[in-house]
């Protein structure tokens, strides 16, 4: 097998020195009965060509995506990545490290994902950050424990207006700790309507932009929220524009880091964002990296506040979370890296302006208008004549890709469509949607 | 430049595409009150500075492939380079998670036979790969356990049994489902005591959690009167599958009574790790837990794989959507690679550079459990004497070009070294560490100082932790002035 070094002669030595005659011997204290009925799976060893043709194969059976335009949207973008971040990605000094428990061997991962906590905190207005979840739904999720854990309170509000997945993932966790989730209705902008708040909760999770697209005003919120905790859920690329959620007072800010220079890769892995204010440290879920020095007094870094995870504090850690997406995370900080302050701004630019030309031209058409009258950035939802399944397989024919609006029909949107826009959509692409639109009704 | 926030000033160049559509404003198209009054403080760095910055960071890093990366309970495998190619095909790496069900037959494809091929290693009956990480598969595991006694109506079930063996995220997976946690003393032979298991199964006991083999590198013999046990009094058993690498194609812990089993892809099945992340937890599960598996599920009919959400007993959905997909490519992939035959070398040559390790370092070290070990052993670094530690041991390593054995767990064991070599390292590169392990204890006796300066040879010295924990500094201080 070519991923093993050791030779028949070295076996027989190694059998030898451990005073064993034979490799079987070496798992006779796995009960025979176990043994016996093992039962292979019925596959032979490939050569690296075969196993790349086989893979290959499969891969035959998607579609071929460069001849699709898509408007897919839902918490995962379709952004140019710049080549820069699958070089660092793939340096094999990064991606075969393990979790950086001896700091004198890890400065690179440990370098960079303190980096990677400042930037976040720099694009959600915290004051602290963790070197990443799994993903967008269980950040929110582990959120919601956490402000549990603080406000001591198992009721929590969530706006109706959640992407329908993170809400899935909220309903499970919430269901397994014995937390009760009420709903917070949104109005005719899109927006949520807090006019009747439920009291006695542990926090408010808002979405914005939400999962219609629309961008939520937070001025004032915290304050109405007494002891409950405002937890708000972003799409980092819109914070290059958007006020930080730190401004409106946010207590915990997740999100889904897809956007920031992650392939869609079908679902995973993605990375999950988590950070809050600088109080709510100890209550924190997830490795955490910090400065320090070294014997020397050169600056080094290092995991900290160990004794909040799950290796140090087992039954009453503040999450089971071990591994996360570190490289995800590494990703991301390129990402950012790469386009700086100012091009995270103009990115954010090109996605909101794109995507309101696309809404102006596909409202101007007979029967089509903007199902909400809140502010959007690159994602919005079309009131549509037809009958949307159709249309949306109508415009399949012609490889366009758009949300399935079955997820907005379920919110409660009937008769509609969203589109989501990014930089990668040109003119034509959006003027050709819109035609086939038009030739549809 | 020591971190990226050091590059100041704003890099020219043109990195985005122009805008091609009429441009309204921001003004119009945002309310002021919404708007971003400062920018971000995110450097803008040229291609060549990110280049080496990241490059150089690099290097101060060590992984699989600089060399021997014996850390215990971790697995740390080669990752074959294919693998990795394969995972960035475009049709793969393109793939939305939303897209039409048509558009992704290849990809649902590929998750329904990683889904057999696990389940055939697992010798159980169905699985979620929605689990992101071993922990992730605890969480869910614990959550079917918690549904299937609410189920029964035998909600007074809430004990979960753990040996004192366990790893951190047993107990934390357990205590966030609801559990209360009862230990289990690990007896003389380093395996569950089962006068101790006889005595606390009641009818409040949920189930236990055991790692096989346990965290000693030990395989429990008695493995199926546990089971046995458990079932007898009504409770469930997980399996985590941290250690799978030591009887990977030989054995199943379907057949040794587990209930539920996670496997971690990025031990097991050579995923790499990415320095922490991302992983994948596929969670298998015997026939009584079926039913609870998250939705979606990947199933098949005559017009080809769908995803399936109509499994009203379902407990719901554990990830944004179908698993770390790309993860769990890369291990579908090397089980392609491997074959039956490469399995079982894994678990074969894995156990006997283990064994080896033992066998020799023994000699040298204290060894708390001398007996035939599985992938894995235990030393301790106690009575080296001159006051020398685990910890010192582990930092002149470094200086020694390796990686450190995990070191202070299991709990049970003072001053613990918890050595796994894996498969892939050769004889070469085992004696060589063997004989490193040797110099260093030759060096606690005659020169201590050695050890407790170590390392000198690394891209920095011992860290201050004490300061670390009392003065956070999480972010970089960019109003600190500069030195």
């Amino acid at each position: 097998m070519r991923y093993i070094a050791n030779t028949e002669v070295d076996r027989r030595a190694m059998l030898g020195a451990v005073g064993v005659s034979s490799l079987e011997e070496l798992f006779n204290d796995i009960p025979k009965k176990v043994r016996d009925r093992y039962r292979p799976i019925g596959l032979p060893e490939r050569s690296e060509l075969e196993t790349v043709r086989k893979v290959q194969k499969l891969a035959h059976f998607n579609a071929v995506w460069e001849q699709y335009t898509s408007f897919l949207g839902g918490g995962v973008y379709d952004h140019y990545i710049p080549r820069v971040v699958s070089y660092v990605t793939s340096r094999s000094e990064f991606s075969t490290a393990y979790t950086p428990y001896q700091p004198e061997m890890s400065q690179g991962t440990l370098t960079a994902m303190f980096e990677f906590q400042t930037l976040l905190c720099e694009l959600t207005g915290m004051d602290v950050a963790n070197s990443s979840m799994y993903d967008g739904a269980t950040a929110l999720a582990e959120a919601v424990l956490m402000a549990e854990r603080i406000a001591k309170t198992d009721k929590v509000a969530v706006c109706r207006s959640l992407f329908p997945h993170y809400r899935q993932v909220l309903d499970t966790y919430c269901q397994a700790g014995g937390i009760e989730i009420v709903e917070v209705p949104y109005d005719h902008a899109g927006c949520y309507n807090a006019d009747s708040l439920p009291t006695k909760i542990s926090a408010l999770v808002v979405q914005s932009p939400n999962t219609f697209g629309i961008i939520e005003e937070m001025n004032g919120l915290k304050e109405r929220l007494g002891a409950a905790l405002l937890i708000v859920a972003v799409n980092p690329i819109s914070l290059g524009l958007i006020a930080p959620p730190g401004k409106a007072g946010a207590d915990i800010v997740v999100g889904e880091g897809q956007p920031l220079g992650l392939s869609p890769s079908f679902g995973g892995p993605f990375l999950g964002l988590f950070a809050c204010r600088k109080q709510y440290l100890r209550s924190m879920p997830g490795r955490i990296i910090g400065r320090t020095v070294d014997a020397q007094g050169e600056i080094a870094y290092t995991m900290t506040s160990q004794t909040r995870e799950q290796h140090i504090r087992r039954g009453r850690a503040t999450s089971n979370i071990c591994t996360n997406s570190t490289l995800c995370a590494l990703a991301a900080a390129v990402y950012l890296a790469g386009l700086g302050g100012h091009g995270l701004q103009e990115l954010a630019l090109l996605n909101l302006e794109k995507a309101h030309y696309l809404a102006e031209r596909i409202g101007s058409l007979p029967g089509y208008s903007l199902a909400f009258s809140g502010p959007f950035f690159n994602e919005f939802v079309i009131s549509i004549p037809g009958d949307p399944q159709s249309v949306c397989r109508q415009l399949a024919r012609d490889k366009i890709l758009v949300n399935n609006p079955s997820s907005l029909s379920e919110l409660g949107v009937k008769q509609a469509l969203s589109f989501a826009v990014t930089e990668q959509r040109t003119k034509e692409e959006l003027d050709s949607l819109v035609n086939v639109l038009r030739d549809i009704t | 430049m020591k971190t990226i926030f050091d590059a100041k000033g704003k890099r020219e160049g043109k990195v985005l595409p122009a805008l091609d559509v009429p441009q309204q404003g921001l003004e119009k198209l945002i309310p002021h009150s919404l708007r971003r009054s400062r920018k971000p403080r995110i450097p803008a760095l040229s291609e060549p500075e990110l280049v080496r910055h990241y490059t150089r960071l690099s290097k101060l890093n060590y992984g699989v492939d600089d060399g021997l990366y014996p850390l215990g309970s971790c697995t740390m495998k080669y990752n074959p380079k294919v693998n990795e190619d394969l995972a960035q095909l475009p049709a793969f790496a393109g793939a939305h998670p939303l897209a039409d069900e048509q558009l992704v037959q290849g990809s649902l494809a590929l998750l329904h036979e990683a889904s057999r091929f696990l389940c055939n290693i697992a010798g159980l009956s169905d699985i979620t790969l929605q689990p992101a990480a071993g922990a992730h598969g605890e969480l869910t595991g614990m959550f079917l356990f918690n549904r299937y006694f609410r189920e029964r109506g035998e909600s007074k079930r809430k004990r979960m049994l753990l040996p004192d063996s366990a790893h951190g995220t047993n107990p934390a997976s357990a205590t966030i489902s609801g559990f209360s946690i009862t230990q289990i003393p690990s007896g003389e032979d380093g395996m569950v005591d089962l006068v101790a298991l006889r005595e606390t199964l009641d009818e409040t006991v949920a189930g236990i959690m055991l790692t096989v083999p346990n965290t000693l590198g030990i395989f429990e013999e008695r493995i199926l009167e546990i089971t046995q046990m458990v079932h007898a009094a009504g409770g469930l058993c997980y399996f985590d599958g941290a250690n799978l690498n030591a009887f990977l194609g030989r054995a199943r812990p379907g057949d040794m009574g587990a209930d539920a089993f996670h496997f971690n892809l990025h031990k097991t099945l050579s995923t790499p790790h990415g320095g922490g992340g991302p992983g994948s937890g596929p969670l298998a599960v015997s026939q009584c837990l079926v039913d609870f598996l998250p939705v979606p599920r990947i199933t098949k009919d005559e017009n080809g794989y769908h995803l399936d959400r109509n499994f009203p007993r379902s407990i719901g959905c554990m990830h944004s959507f179908y698993g770390n997909f790309g993860v769990i490519l890369k291990a579908y992939a090397y089980i392609l690679l491997l074959g039956d035959d490469g399995l079982h070398a894994v678990s074969d040559n894995a156990v006997l550079n283990a064994n080896y390790l033992q066998e020799r370092l023994k000699k040298t070290y204290r060894l708390p459990y001398d007996r035939l070990c599985k992938h894995e052993f235990v030393l301790s670094g106690e009575k080296l004497g001159r006051g020398i530690t685990t910890f010192d041991i582990a930092k002149r390593l470094i200086d020694y070009g390796f990686y450190p054995p995990t070191v202070y767990f299991p709990l049970i064991v003072h001053e613990a070294l918890m050595i796994e070599p894996t498969e892939c390292e050769g004889k070469e590169t085992l004696d060589r560490f063997i004989g490193v392990m040797e110099k260093i204890a030759l060096e606690a006796k005659e020169n201590p100082e050695l050890l407790r300066a170590a390392p000198q040879h690394a891209p920095v010295q011992r860290l201050d932790q004490t300061r670390a924990a009392r003065h956070p500094i999480l972010t970089y201080p960019f109003d600190e002035l500069p030195e």
